[in-house]
């Protein structure tokens, strides 16, 4: 885990190892300066000169400024480091992301990839930052201020080889219990806060049922138990600052005992006044810093789930690539062949898609898919650009099997307007220029003529430079997929597929789009995929799809003479039969 | 200001309301731990003054007893504090989290009451927000900065007051020095609030970006625009980065900052000391004792503790600042106006007695009746039958912007109404008007004869089912979803809702069927089987009135050709209002209402309607779509 999060380090390399080396060079300033301290207040007691006092003090703020300039350098270079990996980690997730392929991508959901981006990326950020500081201050800090403590007072400062182990195992204990308890309530805590979530999202649902007294009642009972939970592993957690200072005051009360026993016995010999506080000084940095080492600890595991959820999304190898060599890199023609096609979407799917199918359609041909839902029509035309791979089987595309292609001649030769249609915040003419970033606002006009959305947008005040919103919702669901059509439209494609991509919109104006695919896209291969009858109605062949097969294969009036489904969804869109434009 | 004043105090009210002995105890508690922990410096001093006067001896034994008394008498003291560190922290942890509890409770509560409008008005991430972040923030405040401020303050002040006791004059330098450092912190304490800001703006477009672009991910991935997306992504992550590596910068470097300008200040203390030593000029101090070793000494382990306390306070500022924020805004949601109800008359179930009269009853009947009370305290019975007009009604969702106007529309018992109009005709509206989530603002809405505000909200719902377009399930098993309609119901009846729905077919095909666990509102389910569950969650409720919103929409036709023998039976005996998109659906309604602009303009059967040919005929025909 940790080698795949380190590639994204990159050119952040020389800022993740500087910062280490500034943070030990500040950490030997923070413990020199406590050292000359316990000199100056030496030479002050002896009653030397004043220029002594000065050189001393002079020193001193000489030790200071470093230790800033160092301190400040490591902090400017921890930055840079953390937050330039957590840059490139968004970077390479997001890049990762885009190479997926349908099936890839249907593994996650979309706010689990919007997490993983963004929360999971800062909490990894967040633990780096603590680790090329913090995982080397701390260590450092200890050996330092105990050498020096050691250097300057000999013995005494095995006072701390009594409080450092105190401390150090007390600190593990409590981590070691609390972080189970805390990882098992921040997963209650999550659902609660979906609950909550839940419950606002269906305010209609409870007040319809006259529920608030029940919500209130659920909400109270999961609230207490959260709240249970959090107070014992809080509870825990407070020990921690009573055992620090238990530490602390234990140390401080040896060293005045046993530090003014020796003053006194040694005739100050061995150690004087001074360095007695600069033992007090030491003492406190050794117990920060193993204070602070616990923090980290519990950081880094904090941050242990985000870093694997990335990794995964690192991980996840994208499970359809153009062929390495010799990819075909020309679409002949429009024709599509199935040849004994099984499909599964997973391995572990113990249904198959699509069983069986075998289907050949002539370049140019209009092909009507119907079927009900479930029936598996667009698992269907998503083998065709090879969304998915087949299971068994193959598909063909201008005679050549699609795993064959360059991925990109391909899909830019075969269009899919898919049943998920989606606009992209921005200006008609962007969204429209997805098909082709080099089209002319001749050809754009051209193609929204075709799928009959010319007209309204004429209507807008600012034409084809009417902003989108996010997810297309200042325009009505007919409309965007009009607009979706005519982006699909300006690719020139080979084959249109259409997956119930006219649903919303009136059979009239439905009627209009397939009349001038026909004048004007005759060599072009439709495909649609529909609800509607009177949509697929015209198609040369109508293909009826049920549980994954094709059941039946004819034109109109075909199937109304022989297909029992077809009659029966027929007659269902139909009732009375007396109606037809 | 006077505004975080407030919220500090009724936060403070709050805290003490809950908790009237644990808040004074731990108050107490921090004030004794942080005087006790400002104490050493004056052991050691007279320590000190002792070692001074025997070193040169050499003689322990003389001195001895007295210094170990001082160090008893700090050890005791110590072991008091770390008992009440020990108390503090116990019961700040039971206080949080108790506190916490009671105002998402609290929250939550309110929330239940407030109005419909409330939840169309407000985003529902911001509502949730109130529930994560506020929340978080307010547990910051509580759990560490307010007794970290508590103490911190308390402590600077007793070091403070133990300082001038010893020396005026040093503790001019140490004030003067902590007034610098007060500035730095000022200084870059800004600039990183500001772009930690800055930081959240560009996270926040990041995370658009990124929401849009991975739901439509498959588009990209259908016209190959990976690339062009990728060049996008990266635009944004760079400012991101730049903007966070910005305000890290300034947070990294606020503390070694602070802590050398303390060495410093603890340099030039020594040098003054020093100077203040050996220059002879006459003390200055509270206590009035002279200037010595003994003095300077703990003075300057003083003025460490005294920055250190400041770095602290001045690291706590922007969580107060965040917390005072967070407990505003959960104080704003906890003081929404809740729903209103001045209704009297409530839905029991009744029996009926030979004579036709109508007798109340406990259990259920399946006959209702309105139970109103008379102002001369009699009790009449009204009978349920589900006759309900709509007399004249105007209505808004504004004041200034007129949704309905002037609609008058009858449903007589077993009826069933239709409603067809494009997007923004008013259709739902009409139905959010009868269950009374909005109120109207001329007119009368009579449901069999009574006037809907006169019934208590809570029995006219009930008399009410609802199916809505967006189905909403809750996490639990498919049984308790479908029981959400009706908590009495057993087992046995909430099959019979789904069979009658047509849901019980699929119910039967999923792993666990009805014990199989719907999560994420129901995710792992088509939005038709969630139609479907939401219909017999409305059947098992077997309300006397039924309202269908366009709930049957993502059932496809030939579906929804089977499920239609269970749907009429549903139907059947009941006044149904029905809103549907696909005409099919309506057909068959005794009454079509056709909505354009708020307004009525086609109203009668389907026969009727397509023999006048109008508007109704057209969208039949195909000539119109209606979205």
């Amino acid at each position: 885990m940790v080698k795949t999060l380190a590639k994204s380090i990159r050119e952040y390399k020389r800022a993740s190892v500087l910062t280490p080396v500034f943070v030990s060079l500040e950490v030997v300033m923070e413990c020199v300066i406590p050292f000359i301290i316990a000199r100056l207040v030496g030479q002050i007691q002896a009653g030397c000169e004043l220029s002594v006092i000065v050189r001393y003090g002079g020193l001193l703020i000489l030790m200071a400024g470093l230790a800033l300039i160092f301190g400040w350098a490591a902090g400017t270079t921890c930055a840079s480091a953390s937050t330039g990996l957590a840059k490139n980690l968004r970077k390479d997730m997001f890049y990762a992301i885009q190479d997926y392929s349908f099936s890839n991508i249907d593994k996650f959901s979309t706010s689990s990839l919007v997490t993983r981006l963004t929360t999971d990326v800062t909490n990894v950020q967040m633990a780096y930052m603590m680790i090329i500081r913090g995982a080397i201050r701390c260590p450092l800090m200890l050996v330092f201020a105990f050498a020096m403590s050691f250097y300057m007072a000999g013995t005494m400062s095995f006072i701390f080889l009594f409080t450092i182990p105190v401390l150090g195992i007390g600190l593990a204990l409590i981590v070691s219990r609390v972080m189970p308890l805390f990882r098992k309530v921040f997963k209650k805590y999550d659902r609660i806060n979906e609950s909550i979530q839940e419950n606002v999202q269906a305010m209609r649902v409870v007040k319809s049922y006259v529920r608030e007294d029940y919500e209130k009642q659920k909400f109270e009972a999961a609230a207490a138990d959260v709240c249970a939970d959090f107070t014992r592993a809080e509870k825990i957690l407070a020990l921690n600052s009573p055992l620090m200072q238990f530490c602390i005051y234990a140390a401080s009360t040896l060293i005045m005992g046993v530090g003014s026993y020796v003053i006194i016995t040694t005739r100050g010999t061995a150690i004087q006044v001074g360095q007695l506080s600069a033992l007090l000084t030491y003492s406190m940095q050794i117990l920060m810093s193993l204070m602070m080492l616990s923090m980290v600890f519990v950081m880094i595991t904090l941050s242990f789930e985000s870093a694997h959820r990335i990794v995964e999304v690192l991980n996840e190898k994208s499970s359809i690539t153009s062929p390495e060599q010799g990819a075909v890199t020309e679409v002949k023609d429009g024709s599509i062949d199935f040849d004994g096609v099984n499909f599964r979407y997973s391995e572990h799917a113990d249904r198959m898609a699509l069983a069986n199918v075998d289907l050949h359609i002539r370049s140019g041909e209009t092909i009507g898919i119907l079927g009900g839902t479930g029936s598996s029509k667009s698992s269907l035309i998503q083998l065709i650009p090879r969304l998915y791979d087949v299971t068994e089987g193959a598909v063909r595309v201008g005679g050549v099997d699609v795993r064959d292609y360059d991925l990109e001649t391909l899909r830019n030769q075969v269009a899919v307007v898919l049943q998920k249609n989606v606009l992209f915040s921005g200006t008609i003419k962007e969204n429209l220029r997805w098909g082709n970033p080099n089209a002319t606002d001749e050809e754009l006009v051209e193609a929204c003529k075709l799928a009959q959305a010319d007209d309204f947008i004429r209507l807008f005040p600012d034409q084809y430079d009417t902003y989108i919103e996010q997810g297309g919702t200042n325009v009505s669901g007919g409309q965007k997929q009009r607009l979706c059509i005519a982006r699909a439209l300006l690719k020139k494609p080979k084959i249109l597929i259409l997956d119930d991509s006219t649903s919303a919109v009136d059979t009239k104006t439905d009627a209009l789009i397939r009349k001038s695919f026909r004048e004007f896209l005759p060599e072009t291969t439709k495909i649609i995929v529909a609800q509607r009858v009177s949509s697929v109605e015209d198609a040369d062949r109508i293909l009826i799809m049920e549980g994954g097969q094709i059941v039946a294969v004819g034109n109109h009036q075909q199937l109304l003479e022989h297909c029992e489904i077809y009659q029966e969804v027929y007659h269902s869109q139909n009732k009375g039969g007396e109606q037809d434009d | 200001m006077t505004n975080r004043k407030g919220t500090l105090g009724r936060l403070l009210r709050t805290l003490f309301h809950f908790y009237p002995v644990l808040m004074p105890l731990t108050i107490v508690c921090i004030l004794f731990s942080s005087v006790v922990s400002a104490l050493p410096s004056t052991f050691m001093e007279r320590i000190i003054r002792l070692i001074e006067q025997s070193y040169p001896s050499g003689d322990w034994g003389a001195v001895s007893s007295q210094i170990l008394t001082l160090v008893a008498i700090m050890g005791t003291l110590y072991l008091i504090s770390l008992i009440s560190v020990f108390i503090w922290t116990r019961l700040m942890a039971i206080i949080t989290q108790g506190l916490l509890k009671k105002l998402r409770c609290q929250m939550f509560d309110g929330m239940q009451d407030l109005p419909i409008r409330y939840f169309d008005t407000h985003n529902h991430g911001d509502i949730m927000s109130y529930y994560t972040n506020d929340i978080d923030t307010l547990r910051q405040l509580v759990s560490n900065s307010m007794p970290q401020l508590l103490s911190s303050g308390v402590l600077v002040l007793s070091v403070l007051f133990i300082m001038l006791s010893y020396s005026v004059w040093l503790t001019l330098v140490v004030v003067l020095g902590v007034c610098c450092m007060l500035m730095v912190t000022r200084k870059v304490g800004g600039g990183s609030a500001k772009y930690f800001r800055r930081q959240q703006q560009s996270l926040g477009k990041t995370e658009g970006f990124v929401e849009e672009l991975m739901n439509g991910q498959k588009v990209v991935k259908v016209f190959c625009h990976e690339e062009a997306t990728k060049h996008d992504f990266d635009r944004l992550n760079e400012a991101l980065f730049s903007d966070s590596r910005t305000a890290n910068t300034y947070a990294n470097t606020l503390m070694p900052i602070l802590n050398n300008m303390g060495n410093v200040l603890y340099a030039v203390v020594a040098m003054v000391g020093g100077l203040l030593l050996l220059s002879g000029v006459p003390n200055l101090s509270l206590s009035g004792s002279v200037l010595s070793i003994s003095i300077v000494v703990p003075f300057l382990n003083m003025t460490k503790q005294f920055c250190g306390n400041i770095g602290q306070v001045s690291q706590q500022v922007n969580s107060v600042v965040m917390g005072m924020a967070g407990a505003q805004r959960i104080f704003e949601l906890m003081d929404q106006e809740p729903e209103s109800d001045e209704g009297t008359i409530t839905l029991v179930n009744v029996q009926e007695q030979q004579d036709g009269s109508l007798v109340e009853c406990g259990h259920r009947t399946n006959v209702w009746a309105w139970r109103r009370p008379n102002p001369d305290g009699t009790v009449d019975y009204i009978r349920l039958a589900g006759d309900v007009r709509f007399e004249h009604v105007d209505f808004g969702y504004n004041p200034d912007k007129v949704v309905l106007h002037d609609v008058s529309l009858y449903a007589e018992p077993g009826q069933k109404v239709a409603f067809v109009g494009a997007t923004g005709a008013g259709k739902t509206t009409v139905t959010n008007l009868i269950n009374r989530f909005y109120d109207i603002q001329k007119g009368r809405i009579l449901y069999d004869g009574l006037d809907v505000t006169q019934i208590k909200k809570a029995d006219l719902r009930r008399s009410l089912g609802v199916v809505l377009q967006d189905t909403n399930l809750f996490t639990g098993t498919v049984m308790e979803n479908i029981r959400y309609g009706n908590l009495d119901a057993c087992d046995e009846e909430c099959i019979a809702a789904a069979e009658l729905a047509g849901a019980h077919d699929f119910i039967t095909r999923l792993p666990d069927g009805y014990n199989t666990m719907l999560t994420s509102n129901g995710a792992n389910l088509s939005q038709g089987q969630r139609q479907l569950l939401a219909i017999a969650r409305a059947a098992v409720a077997d309300p006397p009135v039924m309202i269908m919103d366009e709930a049957t929409s993502s059932i496809d036709t030939r579906t929804e050709a089977i499920v239609q023998q269970g749907m009429d039976a549903l139907m059947c005996n009941r006044t149904v209002f029905v809103i549907a998109h696909r005409l099919s659906t309506v057909k068959n309604s005794d009454s079509i209402m056709v909505l354009e602009h708020g307004r009525i303009i086609e109203r009668g059967s389907h026969d009727k309607l397509i023999a006048d040919k109008g508007k109704y005929y057209q969208l039949y025909t195909g000539a119109f779509e209606l979205e």
